[in-house]
């Protein structure tokens, strides 16, 4: 009964087809909508590349206008309206307070995946926790710096141990969960043939397992430690501001780069705005040499797993 | 090759290693610290619920259901309804996704269908750097370069549907501001784009082969393979994307702060000024006390079960795609 007819509208294919859309439409009009439909994926990609475009294109022509050395090294003017100064103690701040964040997160997000995936992958308390994970990557960065000022700042004071800690929190459960994912990677071979030579499990894991997922847990940790040099919300009532240099991260109100954005970009002056400028192309430089060596890291990962 | 998987994960086969004392005493320490750390999250979720709510509790003891049903929020009144900043947020999360979520699977699909594999790499790492691009630069591009400029536009798309009956009372009307709901919206869209596409985009990449090639023999075009195959065989993965945009947008706060304009009100002209939970949170926090800091962390603790919840349910919806690509896949 059914005719096919490739060339010229659709093949009439009955009541239940999915195609049945088809039927009533000539060739040429399929055509027509199939050209115009990829028109619009097109339209869309190109809408996500002009912003990014934009915003890269302002950050660097507004931003080199005041880069220089002394920028990068100078102190921030007390006098907020203030030309000129520079924003050495912010890039100080961001560097420590994302350093101890790191010191922190990543020895217990890599632990943390080693468990999930190397010793309880099927009980239901690993399976709870893993969805606590994915949850807790989706907690809003401002309430974690609430989280961390009403259990720490409270008691302790503000400084850029509080932030640092703030900062871990959100990184914590992205290194988890992709530690995780790079350790499935590792072919139950490997762990196989170590058993077999009599080694113990955590023996394994360390000699064997870890190497071997190495590059892709690398690769997490920098896209995580690109992420939170960049968070300004958990900082702001966690760190304060300060206007010099402060390298004791334990003690006393701390600045970092993307605070100084922010309370910079509010200000209708243009010393500010352009040191709010500057700032940020400092910052977009840090995040994204970051990211690109993740992403330089996980494909020499790939091509390697690929042979 | 799984069952194997499965059995060496659960334990039995330690069985067939050495047993030599020393060697298991550092198995059970390294076993127990990896379980530890795991179970800090745990432990951060639920202080996080706990040590908020108890600061938080002062403005919620005083003000009631009314701290979620009352739109007065006035610091020297004492008076604290954060109602106004519930509909920002939920106005400006609205226009993100009515945005970004066309223009994400339109990505997606672009990424998957149209880009030859060898370019797939580049243009993924494209997206990866937008999303990598931190809000606070999103919001000093929003509120110095695109606040004053799009306020022109806004005058011209006000005038013009000034006569039409619906469009006419959400787009027309003074004040009209650059930082307003709808650039809060804007930025947002452009933030939650990456998110959502790669969750669709992976979900996309899972369509079976077969399912594709059966489409195509009956003759269907590109287009008709993917509204029968591709569509329909990655809804809840659609649907897992979406909410976690949404999720994201929700709790994104210093674009936000910077670009809504901080005028609490409850208006449907979205060319206006508005304010949201978590750009209060932002703006306000440093200059707070008492009962006022009490209300601006209960916001938090909104915040976080609203986001908690949606991601919750994101999160199950992805199991279930995956799980009956499981199925599929035997």
């Amino acid at each position: 009964m059914t005719t096919i007819d490739l060339r010229d509208g659709a093949p009439d294919l009955g009541e239940e087809t999915r195609y049945s859309i088809t039927r009533s439409r000539s060739g040429r009009q399929r055509q027509a909508i199939n050209f115009l439909v990829h028109a619009l994926f097109v339209i869309a990609f190109v809408s996500i590349v002009v912003p990014l475009a934009l915003v890269i294109g302002y950050v660097v022509t507004r931003g080199m206008k005041v880069m220089s050395v002394s920028f990068l090294t100078d102190d921030i003017p007390i006098v907020t309206r203030a030309p000129g100064g520079g924003l050495g103690p912010a890039i100080v701040g961001t560097l420590l307070i994302t350093g101890a964040a790191m010191l922190m997160a990543v020895p217990l997000g890599i632990l943390g995946g080693i468990y999930l995936n190397e010793y309880g992958a099927k009980r239901r308390i690993t399976k709870a926790i893993r969805f606590l994970a994915e949850v807790m990557t989706g907690v809003p960065s401002i309430v974690m710096g609430l989280f961390i000022y009403t259990t720490w700042v409270l008691a302790f004071g503000v400084s850029g141990f509080a932030g640092a800690l703030a900062l871990a929190c959100l990184m914590l459960p992205v290194i988890i969960r992709s530690t995780e994912e790079m350790l499935r990677l590792v072919p139950i071979d490997q762990r196989q043939s170590a058993y077999a030579l009599g080694g113990r499990r955590a023996g394994t894991i360390f000699r064997v397992v870890l190497p071997a997922a190495a590059p892709g847990i690398v690769s997490g940790v920098l896209l995580a430690v690109a992420r939170a040099a960049g968070e300004t919300a958990p900082l702001l009532f966690t760190i304060l501001t300060v206007n010099a240099v402060n390298t004791d991260i334990f003690h006393g109100a701390n600045t970092a780069l993307s605070v100084q954005i922010f309370r910079n970009a509010q200000q209708v002056f243009p010393g500010p705005q352009e040191r709010a400028w500057g700032a940020a192309l400092t910052l977009l430089s840090i995040v994204f040499v970051f990211t690109l060596i993740a992403r330089a890291v996980s494909a020499i990962f790939a091509r390697k797993h690929q042979v | 090759m799984t069952l194997v998987d499965n059995e060496m994960r659960s334990g039995s086969v330690s069985l067939l290693a050495g047993e030599s004392p020393p060697g298991r005493r550092t198995d059970s320490v390294f076993r127990s610290a990896a379980a530890l750390a795991a179970g800090v999250v745990l432990l951060i979720l639920g202080l996080i619920l706990v040590t908020t709510t108890r600061n938080a509790w002062p403005a919620f003891a005083e003000e009631g259901l009314s701290f979620v049903t009352s739109s007065t929020w006035d610091v020297a009144g004492a008076a604290f309804g954060t109602l106004a900043f519930t509909y920002g947020t939920l106005v400006i999360s609205a226009i993100a996704l009515l945005i970004a979520v066309p223009v994400s699977i339109g990505v997606a699909l672009f990424v998957t269908e149209m880009v030859p594999k060898r370019l797939r790499a580049g243009v993924v790492m494209l997206i990866d750097l937008l999303s990598s691009v931190p809000s606070v630069v999103f919001g000093l591009w929003g509120i110095l370069v695109v606040a004053p400029a799009i306020t022109g536009v806004y005058t011209n798309i006000s005038s013009a549907l000034s006569g039409v009956p619906v469009l006419r009372t959400v787009f027309s009307g003074a004040p009209i501001s650059g930082r307003s709901f709808f650039t809060a919206g804007l930025i947002l869209a452009i933030m939650i784009t990456p998110i959502i596409t790669s969750i669709t985009r992976e979900t996309f990449a899972t369509v079976p082969r077969a399912q594709k090639d059966a489409a195509y023999a009956l003759g269907a075009t590109n287009w008709e393979m993917i509204r029968g195959s591709v569509l329909p065989f990655s809804r809840s993965g659609i649907v897992a994307g979406v909410l976690l945009g949404f999720g994201r947008a929700i709790g994104e706060t210093i674009a936000v702060a910077l670009v809504i304009g901080s005028s609490p009100q409850i208006t449907q002209r979205l060319f206006s000024s508005g304010d949201a939970l978590s750009a209060v949170i932002a703006n306000q926090f440093g200059e707070s006390t008492g009962t006022y800091q009490a209300a601006l962390i209960g916001m938090g603790v909104l915040l976080f079960v609203i986001t908690l919840v949606i991601s919750a349910f994101a999160r199950a919806m992805i199991a279930r795609a995956e799980r009956r690509i499981g199925a599929e896949s035997v």
